[in-house]
Formats: structure tokens, sequence, C-alpha cells
């Protein structure tokens, strides 16, 4: 009965449910969805510095946020570890062949172990991977205006051309890295 | 506390993170590798919801729970160089590494502890581009 806590969910249930948290947050306190500005609400509290983007009043803008950024947390913790899916992702046979021609071999968990891992932080990929993309994460997404949450979701929810815009650059940035850059360094 | 509620709408939206594996970097690739429709479905139901939703929102001049209007404000399209270059490097970011903001934050609390340091590089980028803002194109 409660085999849902640790199996995955398919596309069809877990897409409209995160569609509904648009609705949810404009109800609760006409709040934009929206992850990413939690990095800049960060910043603004622990170190603005002299810098006019980081200063404003980040306890009444940022704080819903911040609190919703620790759910999603939460909710890692209790669906990725308390909840554990026991079995591997059930990858497309296609993504597993290709991957495994750039010599990843561990698909038991969400993320490959021998890239994500503490001991491979020291090397050129995991500076790469962990580092660089991370800082292009922060950067990209505050440069755009926002993440796959704020423009992707809600803002083609809102007919918005910024946002098809923006979604149109994570996926040539997306295929630049997957198709001509990770080759390179897997 | 007034914030709670918003904590548990980010539960909430963590669960489903995990439990759709869209936090996975494995189906990361399966999206830009273009093998499955798993993401596609995720983002693209989501989309279709929220679109439906605002719609009716609007269409009803509907209230939030205090009884204040709805408002959605439009993105500024006059600045168009932002979202491309902007788009494009967080697109860079995103497939390297297998995560966009709110994933990582999921991951993290999954137990991979690693994923700490791209939050943390992730807020060095936020911070850098606060602080050369003005000499970039938007």
């Amino acid at each position: 009965m409660f085999d849902w806590l640790t199996q995955p969910w398919p596309w069809y249930v877990a897409g409209p449910l995160i569609g509904l948290i648009i609705p949810l947050l404009l109800y609760m306190g006409n709040k934009q969805f929206g992850i990413s500005s939690s990095l800049r609400h960060t910043c603004a509290a622990c170190m603005p510095g002299n810098i006019s983007f980081f200063q404003y009043d980040w306890k009444s803008e940022g704080m819903w946020n911040l609190v919703f950024v620790l759910g999603v947390f939460i909710g890692g913790f209790l669906g990725g570890y308390v909840f554990q899916n026991p079995e591997p992702i059930a990858l497309s046979a296609a993504t597993v062949a290709d991957l495994q021609n750039l010599g990843i071999t561990d698909f038991s968990g969400l993320v490959p172990p021998e890239v994500f891992s503490w001991s491979n932080l020291g090397s050129f990929q995991g500076l790469i991977i962990m580092v660089l993309g991370g800082f292009l994460v922060g950067f990209g997404a505050r440069y755009a205006g926002g993440c796959t949450s704020g423009h992707a979701i809600s803002g083609i929810s809102n007919l918005q051309m910024a946002s098809v815009t923006a979604v149109i650059g994570f996926f040539i940035g997306g295929l630049i890295v997957t198709h001509l850059i990770l080759p390179l360094i897997l | 506390m007034n914030y709670i509620k918003y904590l548990l709408v980010g539960v909430f939206f963590g669960f489903i993170l995990t439990k759709s594996e869209v936090i996975s970097w494995f189906r990361i690739q399966e999206m830009f590798r273009f093998q499955d429709f798993h993401m596609y479905g995720v983002i693209g139901t989501a989309i279709l919801v929220g679109m439906i939703a605002i719609q009716v929102i609007k269409k009803f001049n509907l209230k939030d729970r205090d009884g204040n209007p709805i408002t959605i404000p439009p993105k500024d399209f006059s600045q168009k160089k932002r979202y491309i270059f902007g788009g494009i490097l967080f697109g860079l970011g995103w497939a390297f590494t297998g995560a966009c903001p709110g994933p990582l934050f999921a991951l993290f609390g999954t137990g991979l502890t690693i994923f700490i340091v791209p939050i943390l590089a992730a807020l060095a980028g936020t911070y850098v581009y606060g602080a050369t803002r003005e000499s970039l194109p938007h």
C-alpha cells in the first residue's frame, strides 16, 4: 500500500503535481514559483558587500523562498534517503550504452559515483563538472533571470517570450556540453 | 510562523523531484540525448497544468488567501541578450552538474554530501554575476 513512497513516479503524476505548485504559491501569498532567487537572497543575507544587486530587504522579499528551499532539501531527504528507491533508475538502453562508451560503469544510484564523489573533486574532470558546472548554474540563472522552475515552468506557463528564449538557451548550452564537451572529459 | 506553509510546499516539491528522478544526472543525460520522454513529460505536463491554472486565475481575477488580487508580473523582454547568453551559460552548467538549482538542494538532501560543492559554486556564480552585471550585455 505504501509502495508509492519508495517506487519511482511516472511523469504523468509528477509533472501535474509540480504544475500545481504555481497556483498554490500564488494563492498562499502571491509568490512566484522559482528556486534560483534563493541563491541571490543568500548572497544578500551573508555577503552583500557594496554590490547594489545584493542591497535590498532580503528578509521581506526572500525569506519565504529560503524556507521553501529548505523544504526542498527535506523533501530530498525523505524521498531519496528515508524512502529511497532500492532499484536502479530504469534508464533507456540507448543512454546506458552511450554513457558506458564514455566510461560510466555504475548506474545504481541517482548520479554516477565515479564522477560525483569527494575523491574525484580534485581531478580536472571533477573541477569542471562540479565546480565550474555549479558556478555556471548560479551565474547563468541570475544572468537569465531564472532557472528551470522560474523560466521553463512558471514563465512558459504565463506565456512569456523571455522565458521561451531562455529555455532555448538552456538547451543550446545543454546540448553543447552533452554532445561536445562531456565526451572529452568523461 | 507564517512561513511553515512554504516549508511544506518545498518538502512536497523536493519529494516529487526525487520520486520522479528528475534530480538524476542520468535522466538529464537522457533528456539532452533525446532518448526518453520522461523529462519532457514531467516538464511539459507541469507547464500545461500551470498554464491552465494561470489562465483560470486571470479570467476570474482570483484572489489570494488574504484577499489580495493575484498579480503575476511579466518578464521584461526588452532585454533579449540576457536570456540568450544567460540561458546558454545556465544550460552548460545544467548538463555538467545534471541538476538545476532545485535538484541541487534535493540531491544534497538525499545524503549525497558532495552536492554541497556545486551549491557553493552556484552561490559564487550568483555573487560574481551580482558584482559584474553592470559590465555584461543585457
